[in-house]
């Protein structure tokens, strides 16, 4: 009982269970969930299909995650998704074998508009939400004015395997999501700037006075944010051979910051987990999956969806269990004992 | 002082894990006193006030108020009781009016509209009362931090307030504020109020208090008149060995070392900025200390900021190492080999989640960049260093530097500029809200550093502690720098002169 209280205590825990519960669920419904087949060398099976739809959404939230670690929120990714699919599918369109410009234009495209919310934020002073709130907005413009307002067909075979293809049996953009959480993970763990973010998050003003460039390194986080988002723009768009400057990555800003916090980082800022957050989006794509393969009606799911969001939210704030748990045992204990309240801090 | 007491604490324990907070504590206050509660950080001041307020529950023990034992759940229900606390940070809302805040939450209302006019007129009564008027409709941040004190107070005592508590009210105030302050709770107490009040200063404990309970490591250590206590006796009951009183004889009689003649590190001419601090002329030299002293709001941390250029300069010039230099950002100033502890130091200096080891490395990180990490090992190797040296009281290095008490905390920023060995270090009150043997300990090591050569701009509002350690004292007053006098050929009545507006 103790070691599982202590294993409670971990910021994981909670993540890992809920992912776990969800597999169960699954499990319950369809025995051979978990089960991988090999077909024409490639690996099949639901796994694989929930690590592939996910990879998006890992890619959005690496990047939310550490600018939602330096106090901030980056609300225009889904637009900037739209954006850096439509620079590519454009390109594309001319000539289908262009696809190292066509990733090269996607990717700067992420880039010059994650920079352009870094400085309305670090520089300009703007506050993070409604600075972002411009891109959001203005960005589907510009994909739309990118795209003729039209559905663009991508058909380059190139381009298609970065989203779509196999590499050494998984598919190509798992690889993609991977070496985006390896890449994260060593500039966070290797370098120092995991430790500048998390006390620009902390305590700004105590972080100008040790020296640090805050400026520059929230700069960077939203470039950062802007890379990831046409990362996950490029895979998004070869996924499903077309870009659509009206509903590519819509939404996806809300997923991303739901898998932030499911991961258990702060909407306050300070201490992050990428670990926590790749739980996060794998806890919300296998709940879409879970969703369909247990027959909830397509109408109903978003309701469900909420439904469980809320009840995982709930169930991870320290606050709320400790209010449940006194609730709870009120309700059995009754005359018993008086209830055992924790010291308030 | 007749008759039984308005509150009493018989015997009360309280512990949390690992911690024997409270142990058997008997506390009396009675109706009509203030009596002070004084102890270092950790002997279970702010313990016992929780627990008297609902914050936390007793183990044991008991509370009485009015003869009958009481427990309070909820910091609500003490209040509903009749207690009041005031804590040091004004808990108020500034965006509101006077009046709002005064009557927020107990509107008295008409016709199931607020009554406003009710309001502002019971506001107003209930300050003049305490001898404070004021516009009660404007909002609360037009007023300075003692006013906004002053309507907590009239807040807290407006409706059957049977007992005050008051916890370090007067860290964030000046001289004149505070004797403000004290008018008011001169007032309070013929109106039979009960007063409890906490502070870390000795001459205030003096100035208000009828009678002083000191604690100690979660005893009550006991309880005097304050007109029977001399202040060494209050010193060494508070640090619990006799040994304080010589050593704080000796402070006194020790003479700064001589002046010699050095080039300064850093020279500053005419420094200012337009709104924020008028043209200063200051130097620092290395190997010595500079004690800036003032009023609140006479411009000493104006000038600390402008000297590390946390405040950019907009007038004079400057010059670092004998060459001219303009120091844009703290940035700047860190790579001259400057560091700055800062006045207010849960705000503007600790990250209070992260760990003591990753708050002492951060400035020596900045410095390098964030591309050459230092290693974790060499990052505990820094860390369990200076624990060591400056006697830092922790559990480990990856204590978060929050839960460490503000000697604590201030030493590790002390160690936090340490690490990145710099040529100067600017110490904005780095002793306010310590208590005296964490600030001697301060104090020595300044005096340490300074023999090796650092040089140090000492900025406190203590005047006695400003005059016993600088070998050159600039006076400030009114944004502007009025003198400069030999730390070793002036005595504290002189300074205090020169920031009245005396003359040399």
């Amino acid at each position: 009982m103790r070691v599982f209280k202590a294993a409670l205590q971990h910021p994981l825990a909670w993540p890992c269970l809920t992912l776990v519960l969800l597999v169960l669920l699954d499990l319950t419904h369809n025995a051979n969930f978990l089960s991988l087949s090999m077909l024409d060398g490639h690996l099949f099976g639901a796994p694989i299909d929930i690590l592939n739809r996910a990879a998006p959404l890992v890619l959005v939230s690496l990047g939310m995650t550490l600018v939602i670690a330096t106090r901030g929120i980056d609300i225009s990714v889904g637009a900037v998704v739209a954006i850096a699919g439509a620079a590519a599918a454009t390109i594309l369109a001319d000539d289908p074998h262009a696809v190292g410009e066509a990733l090269i234009a996607a990717l700067t495209v992420g880039v010059l508009a994650g920079m352009w919310n870094g400085v309305l934020v670090a520089f300009v002073g703007m506050q993070p939400i409604i600075a972002t709130l411009i891109l959001m907005v203005a960005g589907r413009g510009v994909a739309q004015l990118l795209t003729g307002g039209q559905i663009i067909p991508i058909g380059s075979p190139g381009y298609l395997f970065v989203g779509g293809g196999y590499l050494a049996r998984m598919p190509c953009s798992v690889w993609v999501a991977m070496c985006g959480i390896a890449l994260t993970a060593l500039l966070m763990n290797r370098t120092a700037l995991g430790l500048f973010i998390r006390a620009i998050g902390i305590n700004p003003v105590a972080t100008r006075l040790v020296g640090l460039r805050s400026g520059a390194i929230v700069f960077g986080v939203y470039t950062f944010s802007g890379l990831t988002a046409a990362i996950a723009g490029i895979l998004a768009s070869s996924n499903v051979r077309s870009a659509d400057g009206n509903n590519a990555g819509l939404l996806l800003e809300l997923d991303a910051i739901l898998a932030v916090t499911l991961g258990g980082t702060s909407l306050l800022g300070g201490r992050f987990s990428l670990a926590g957050t790749v739980l996060g989006a794998l806890i919300i794509q296998t709940l879409t999956y879970t969703t369909y393969s247990i027959g909830v009606p397509p109408e109903a799911t978003l309701v469900v969806k909420a439904a469980v969001v809320l009840v995982v939210s709930v169930v991870q704030s320290a606050t709320a269990r400790t209010v449940l748990v006194r609730h709870l045992r009120r309700a059995f204990a009754g005359v018993s004992k008086r209830p055992i309240t924790e010291a308030a801090k | 002082m007749t008759g039984s007491p308005i509150l009493e604490t018989i015997g009360l324990s309280k512990s949390f894990p690992g911690v024997k907070a409270l142990q058997k504590v008997d506390f009396r206050l009675y109706k009509g006193e203030i009596h002070t509660l004084m102890g270092q950080n950790g002997a279970g001041k702010s313990t016992l006030i929780n627990v008297l307020t609902g914050v936390h529950e007793h183990d044991a023990g008991e509370i009485l108020l009015g003869g009958q034992p009481v427990k309070f759940a909820t910091p609500l229900e003490a209040e509903a009781a009749g207690i009041r606390t005031l804590y040091q940070e004004v808990n108020l809302c500034p965006n509101l009016s006077v009046a709002e805040n005064m009557f927020a939450g107990r509107q008295p209302k008409r016709r199931g509209a607020i009554d406003w006019k009710t309001i502002h007129a019971r506001a107003e009564a209930a300050l003049a009362e305490l001898n404070v008027s004021l516009d009660v409709t404007k909002s609360l941040d037009t007023y300075p931090i003692a006013v906004q004190q002053m309507v907590a107070i009239a807040r807290a005592v407006s409706v059957d307030a049977r007992v005050l508590i008051l916890d370090e009210p007067t860290s964030s105030l000046d001289d004149s504020e505070v004797a403000r302050l004290f008018d008011v709770l001169r007032k309070l107490k013929q109106s039979d109020i009960a007063i409890l009040f906490v502070t870390h200063f000795l001459e205030q404990t003096y100035a208000i208090s009828d009678r002083i309970t000191v604690m100690r490591n979660g005893e009550c250590e006991g309880e005097y008149l304050a007109k029977d206590l001399p202040v060494e006796l209050l010193v060494s009951k508070m640090v619990g060995h006799e040994r304080m009183t010589e050593r704080l004889q000796r402070a006194e009689s020790e003479p700064p070392a001589p002046m010699t003649a050095v080039p300064p590190f850093i020279e500053m001419h005419g420094v200012g900025r337009r709104g924020v601090m008028n043209p200063v002329d200051i130097d620092v030299q290395p190997g010595q200390i500079l004690g800036l002293a003032g009023l609140l709001g006479s411009g000493r941390t104006e000038t600390a900021r402008l000297l590390f250029g946390a405040e950019r300069a907009d007038a004079g010039t400057m010059t670092i190492d004998g060459r001219a230099a303009k120091l844009h950002s703290p940035r700047d100033a860190v790579r001259h080999g400057i560091g700055y502890c800062p006045e207010d130091r849960k705000k503007e200096g600790i990250v209070a989640d992260l760990s003591i080891r990753e708050n002492i490395i951060l400035a020596l990180q900045a410095r390098l960049g964030w591309w050459r990490s230092i290693s974790k090992k060499k990052q505990r190797e820094i860390a369990d260093d200076y624990i060591g040296r400056l006697g830092i009281t922790a559990r480990d290095a990856e204590q978060p530097i929050g839960l460490l008490s503000g000697g604590n905390q201030q030493k590790v920023l002390l160690a936090r500029w340490l690490a990145t060995e710099p040529k100067m270090l600017i110490l904005d009150e780095p002793t306010r809200g310590i208590d005296v043997a964490a600030k001697f300990e301060i104090m020595d090591r300044m005096l340490a550093l300074c023999a090796k050569g650092l040089g140090i701009l000492f900025i406190s509002s203590e005047v006695s502690e400003v005059v016993r350690v600088s070998h050159r004292i600039a006076v400030l007053r009114d944004r502007y720098k009025v003198a400069e006098v030999a730390g070793n050929a002036t005595s504290e009545d002189q300074v205090y002169r020169l920031i009245a507006g005396g003359n040399q």
